[in-house]
């Protein structure tokens, strides 16, 4: 009983400080936001942008750090303002939606597409193999004087 | 038709049919002088509701698209002002739209410049892309009608107020 206790404890802690370790609630910084966000205007990577706009959004997003935003209250703000397209990596919704759904589909085709390839293969070949273990005929004739001649 | 070939023809369908969506959805429109102008609703730059150029339907509009990075937007605004101030009274207003911008540093813009013309938001760009737009700052001359009268793609002065959209209004009036 005393041991079950105590692993129930160990687990609450456990699970306590994987919560209070979450990425949300880590301290936010101008490299890891970033490389996470576009600049609108020039329609690259913040991190890769020298643009006038890629400046006054750094400033904005170091004055939320400054306010002890957390990365995802920052990243919301720069939604708010330049909307969805502020952010590098595509919306789980509407047509951005492909980005992930096309992936997967491609893969699950292409999976599929190399299974139907294998077993085919693999039926051609067979009798083939099987074939040419047991010779039959003129051949096996032949093989036979082969190999009596060469004495093998 | 085979199953084989029928699959085949389904799924190139839809390989085309994903990026004319995707070509069709994120291209840019474009309006020529004489085309009606986009007038769905933007929030405006001051937080206070929305506003659209349809306000001002029966009235001459210049749109003016710019930001507040943009170093050009910032040597075009007094002229603008100005222009805006002398023609207020004849059916006249200039409509600014801060786009692709933060609005904290659009609001800090119309405050430096001392901008009293009405200002609303784009701030994805959206409504620069519908009016087919190439940078910042251009301007957009609507007749009362709401149909485009007039472009200019870069930045306007007092000249070019003055000679090109100036005996618009004038020619209004006169109708008028």
């Amino acid at each position: 009983m005393r041991r079950a206790s105590a692993l129930i404890l160990a687990l609450a802690a456990t699970l306590a400080l994987a919560v209070s370790s979450t990425p949300a609630q880590e301290r936010a910084s101008l490299t890891d936001i970033e490389d996470e966000v576009m600049c609108p205007i020039c329609g690259t990577l913040l991190e890769l942008s020298e643009a006038p706009q890629a400046a006054r959004e750094r400033v904005f997003i170091r004055r939320l750090i400054a306010e002890g935003r957390t990365k995802e209250q920052i990243k919301d703000a720069l939604v708010a303002d330049y909307g969805s397209e502020v952010l590098a990596s595509p919306e789980g919704s509407g047509f951005d939606l492909a980005a992930y759904l096309v992936p997967i589909a491609a893969f699950i085709v292409a999976a599929a597409a190399v299974l139907v390839a294998v077993t085919r293969w693999r039926r051609r070949t067979t009798p083939a193999a099987a074939d040419a273990a047991a010779p039959s005929g003129e051949d096996a004739e032949r093989l036979e004087s082969d190999l009596a001649r060469y004495d093998l | 038709m085979s199953a084989r070939s029928f699959a085949v023809f389904c799924a190139v369908l839809a390989v085309v049919g994903l990026l004319g969506f995707g070509l069709l959805s994120k291209g840019g429109a474009s309006v020529d002088v004489g085309d009606p102008v986009p007038e769905g609703p933007l929030p405006r730059l001051d937080g206070n509701g929305t506003g659209t150029v349809a306000d001002y339907r029966g009235r001459w509009v210049l749109v003016n698209f710019w930001a507040s990075w943009c170093d050009p937007c910032r040597e075009e605004s007094p002229a603008l002002q100005r222009f805006h101030q002398r023609h207020r009274d004849q059916h006249f207003t200039v409509l600014g739209i801060d786009t692709r911008d933060l609005s904290v540093d659009g609001r800090a813009f119309v405050e430096r410049y001392g901008l009293t013309y009405p200002q609303l938001r784009d701030g994805d760009g959206e409504r620069a892309r519908d009016f087919g737009t190439t940078g910042v700052p251009e301007s957009f001359l609507v007749d009362p009608q709401g149909r485009l009268a007039l472009l200019r793609r870069g930045p306007v002065d007092e000249r070019y107020l003055e000679r090109y959209v100036a005996p618009l209004l004038e020619g209004e009036r006169a109708q008028g």
